[in-house]
């Protein structure tokens, strides 16, 4: 047998752990000001953006990397990890699909994502990257005619440089924190999605990250901009080829809704997870965050972690505008030596803003599972209110759930209610399940899809079916 | 602060009595605490409250010098009325009176003990502080099969004689298998703005009960930080009480260890302020054991520029199968600058459990006052009637009726 067919072999458990063979151009290895001016150049960027990028970087020399999470991992070297990797063939862009390396179409395809457009029928408007760059971005001409913006950050850059200079930083500056600097400096590519006024966008937009090469980092930036009074519903999802080493990937992503707009971003990510015994996985620590700037502004984070060695991410919404709402939706699943540390922030600053929170955890093997969340109401937001609830399911004796809420309320007028609770599966839920006809597993898979319920519907229909079957399988061996 | 902090040591270590190994100690908890200050808003327990901030605003710099040596008159007009009991006196961190007159002195035994090593886990410099300056460190024993036929209160009193800005004052108590002690702290000031930090030591051995109410009560400008540390053997039941209200900052610290099936603990907290007031209650309940129970439930009432917080943390060992866990917080926020934080935090490593927190904040419900003044009420009566509701549900949670009724007489409130 050779590696090629051991690795099919090895699907069985993570079927997008496959690598491709493609040449790649990498930037040096190592992380100074040379390898930022080398993806900026590469990229053929403005000198604004360099100085963006470096202006950041600056800062991220200070920075100490935080240690306050709860899963702890090996330091990381930043030097001994690549910034920039891609596809040789993109080095001169295809203009068309047609012209796009059929190997990495083979790659799309095999993930499920058809690139080409004859092949799509359900309409839904993807843009797939691929290690460092963006691969290609379908359904552009239906897009166009709307005025909706929808191409990847390098390509944003280039055509639109005055909408990505107005919003780029605002909701992450590049002052932030140690991951948010860092990806700033050497973002790579990612999408950009720009929604005109009044303008409900017909389709799903969707992205597809995919990181293929080796020792790489891969650093994303995605940037939606919701213009007044239109909507967006955007899906991201993400897989990684099995590795024995652990591999980075620190995104950002900035939302903004103006009056009356309305963003809903869902994911699901499947990042390889490392094998049986923890070795190798990705370490996903993403920055996500929105700002609900215009009045009656609206955003939506759903979220299903099943994938990652390590997820470490909060989604998070800044209620700016009065009136504005703010909900995340999660599932996180951990199995295995899985560790996630993941929560929201909803940070009320207008008045009369809503947000809601619902956290579904499941832990199950050896793995580790923490809520955190921080619900804050300013003194001016007045008439505000939050719901929060949590609820964590555990599976075996080995595992952890943890609930870390910090709740502050500086409003007499606003309410805040938390809720959380910890149990397991019950030993008379199973039973009637089996009663009826149903294996162990197949009745834990149907309480846990009812235990998830209230975050599934909240995800578009074909999404929602993947998720169902990813929970499925993400907990498969748990049980017994 | 460092030279001061050396300083005053020096000049108590000579007037204390005190063997060359217990001096070494002292010094060593000294050292660790000159090198860790103060804890500060970066230290996770700190986070919404910062005593070294406060300290600063409040008192500026310490003092840490007391003279011991000479004894305080007692002024008995601080004596609680309506209950007969049991008394200590510590009046400016000096012990001044011991009072068993209620009990078989048979079943008691008090050791004067000058070694002040503590035997749990901290990593606290209040501790280290504490460790350091505490004067007399008493041990008291409840034998085996004793129960108190009155309630022991401790009368904390300060008056305007104080010399020190700083008070340590410690006490260990054991409870041997089977018995049963009500223990009530009752804080009555004359001094101005002292830092009081007391740390109490409980054992519990197994079917032991102890009940403890603390309550901070009048108004005064002094700054409290309270630590008790139990640790629970088979069968047993910690019942903790707190009114918190009296103080300018009042932060009391619940660690609980469940180390013996069937054992169980209960935090209860009213915390009701006023203008300025700060007052936080961090509890940390460890379950290690099978079948063991903790029952938490703490309501604030907070008025104008007051700021209360409550951390809570359940720990769930992974041998700790079948716990049954429950925290709840409340708070009504009276006015646009007061301010409620809370962090009610769970930590799991075991899946037969049954653990769940719950918090609301919010302002008092508009309706339930347009209810009550349709009937007649007017707005601030209405407004104390639903507070008092909202406040009594915790006193009533208290299981000691004797204790109960005087709790209520106290705060005013009635059913």
């Amino acid at each position: 047998m050779d590696t090629r067919e051991k690795d099919i072999e090895n699907l069985k458990d993570y079927k997008y752990g496959f690598t491709t063979d493609i040449e790649n151009i990498r930037a040096p290895k190592g992380l100074n000001e040379n390898v930022i001016k080398f993806i900026s150049n590469i990229k053929k960027e403005p000198k604004w953006m360099l100085d963006f990028r470096l202006k950041a970087f600056e800062r991220f020399k200070q920075l100490k990397e935080p240690d306050w999470q709860k899963p702890k991992y090996p330091k990381i070297d930043y030097q001994d990890l690549y910034y920039y990797s891609a596809p040789k063939s993109m080095k001169d862009k295809p203009k068309s699909l047609d012209e796009l390396d059929p190997k990495l179409l083979e790659t799309y395809n095999k993930l499920g994502i058809p690139l080409n457009e004859q092949a799509r029928l359900n309409g839904i408007a993807v843009d797939a990257v691929f290690d460092s760059v963006s691969v290609a971005t379908t359904f552009k001409g239906e897009l166009t005619k709307h005025g909706i913006i929808f191409c990847s950050m390098s390509e944003a850059i280039q055509k639109h440089p005055e909408l990505v200079k107005k919003y780029l930083g605002t909701v992450i500056p590049t002052t932030d924190h140690f991951f948010a600097t860092l990806n700033s400096a050497v973002f790579t590519d990612g999408s950009f999605v720009y929604i005109p006024e009044g303008v409900r966008c017909p389709m799903e937009l969707s992205t597809y990250f995919r990181i293929n090469a080796s020792e790489t980092g891969q650093f994303e930036r995605t940037l939606i901009v919701a213009d007044k009074g239109s909507y967006v519903s955007y899906l991201e999802g993400c897989t990684a080829p099995m590795r024995d080493e652990n591999q980075l990937h620190a995104a950002n992503v900035e939302l903004i809704a103006l009056d009356d707009a309305e963003i809903k971003y869902s994911t699901v990510q499947n990042w390889y997870p490392g094998d049986e015994n923890g070795k190798g996985g990705i370490y996903n620590f993403v920055t996500k965050r929105g700002l609900c700037k215009g009045k009656n502004s609206k955003i939506s984070w759903t979220q299903v972690e099943t994938g990652s060695a390590i997820t470490w991410k909060y989604p998070s919404c800044i209620l700016k505008g009065d009136n504005s709402i703010g909900e995340f939706y999660s599932i996180a699943i951990t199995n295995n030596h899985q560790k996630a540390d993941t929560g929201t922030k909803m940070i009320h600053l207008g008045k009369n803003t809503k947000s809601k929170i619902i956290s579904k955890g499941i832990s199950a093997g050896f793995s580790d599972m923490t809520y955190r969340g921080l619900v804050d109401i300013n003194s001016k937001a007045k008439n505000s209110s939050n719901y929060t609830q949590c609820d964590s399911l555990l599976m075996g004796n080995r595992c952890g759930a943890h609930t870390v809420p910090y709740i502050k309320n500086k409003n007499f007028d606003s309410n805040i209610a938390h809720e959380a609770t910890t149990s397991k599966i019950s030993e008379e839920q199973l039973h009637y399940c089996q009663q009826r006809g149903l294996n162990s597993e197949e009745a834990v898979g149907l309480i846990v899809n009812g235990f998830c319920k209230e975050v599934l519907q909240q995800l578009p229909m074909e999404f929602a079916v993947e998720a169902q079957k990813l929970v499925g399988i993400s907990l498969e061996g748990s049980v017994g | 602060m460092i030279e001061k902090l050396k300083l005053d040591f020096d000049r108590i270590v000579k007037t204390l009595n005190i063997s060359e190994k217990d001096i070494k100690s002292k010094r060593n908890n000294l050292q660790k605490f000159i090198e860790s200050g103060f804890p500060n808003r970066k230290h996770e327990n700190w986070k919404f409250l910062d005593i070294s901030q406060i300290i600063k605003k409040n008192i500026g710099d310490l003092g840490f010098y007391n003279d011991y040596s000479i004894p305080n008159k007692i002024d008995t007009s601080i004596f609680v009325d309506g209950l007969e009991h049991n008394k200590i006196i510590f009046i400016n961190g000096r012990i001044e009176k011991i009072d068993f007159n209620y009990e078989d002195k048979n079943y008691i035994e008090i050791n004067d003990q000058t070694n002040t090593e503590i035997n749990f886990d901290n990593e606290n410099s209040l501790i280290d502080l504490n460790s350091a300056f505490t004067n007399k460190v008493f041990k008291i024993i409840i034998k085996k099969n004793y129960s108190f036929k009155k309630p022991l209160i401790i009368y904390h009193v300060t008056n305007e004689k104080i010399k020190s800005k700083n008070i340590n004052l410690r006490l260990d108590f054991e409870l041997e298998e089977n018995s049963h002690f009500r223990l009530i702290d009752f804080f009555t000031d004359s001094s101005h703005k002292n830092f009081t930090n007391i740390l109490y030591n409980f054992n519990l051995k197994k079917d032991a009960i102890l009940k403890n109410y603390k309550i901070d009560k009048f108004k005064n400008d002094n700054l409290r930080y309270s630590f008790n540390n139990i640790e629970q053997d088979v069968n047993s039941i910690s019942e903790t009480f707190i009114l918190s209200s009296g103080s300018d900052f009042f932060k009391n610290e619940i660690n609980c260890n469940l180390k013996g099936e069937y054992s169980s603990a209960f935090v209860n907290g009213v915390i009701s302020l006023r203008e300025n007031q700060q007052h936080e209650i961090r509890t940390t309940i460890n379950h290690l054991e099978e079948n063991t129970k903790s029952y938490q439930l703490i309501k604030s009432v907070l008025g104008k520029s007051s700021k209360s917080a409550y951390q809570g943390k359940i720990f769930v060992n992974s041998k700790a199968q079948k716990t049954d866990g429950y925290q709840l917080s409340k708070a009504i926020l009276l006015d646009e600058t007061s301010e409620f934080n809370a962090k009610p935090e769970l930590e799991i490593y075991a899946d037969d459990v049954k653990c769940s927190h719950g918090s609301a904040s919010g302002s008092l419900n508009e309706n339930s006052i347009f209810y009550l003044m349709s009937r007649g009420l007017n707005y601030k009566q209405s407004k104390e009637l639903l507070i008092n509701g909202f406040l009594l549900d915790v006193v009533e949670k208290i299981t000691d009726s004797e204790i109960k009724n005087l709790l209520k007489n106290m705060i005013g409130l009635e059913e």
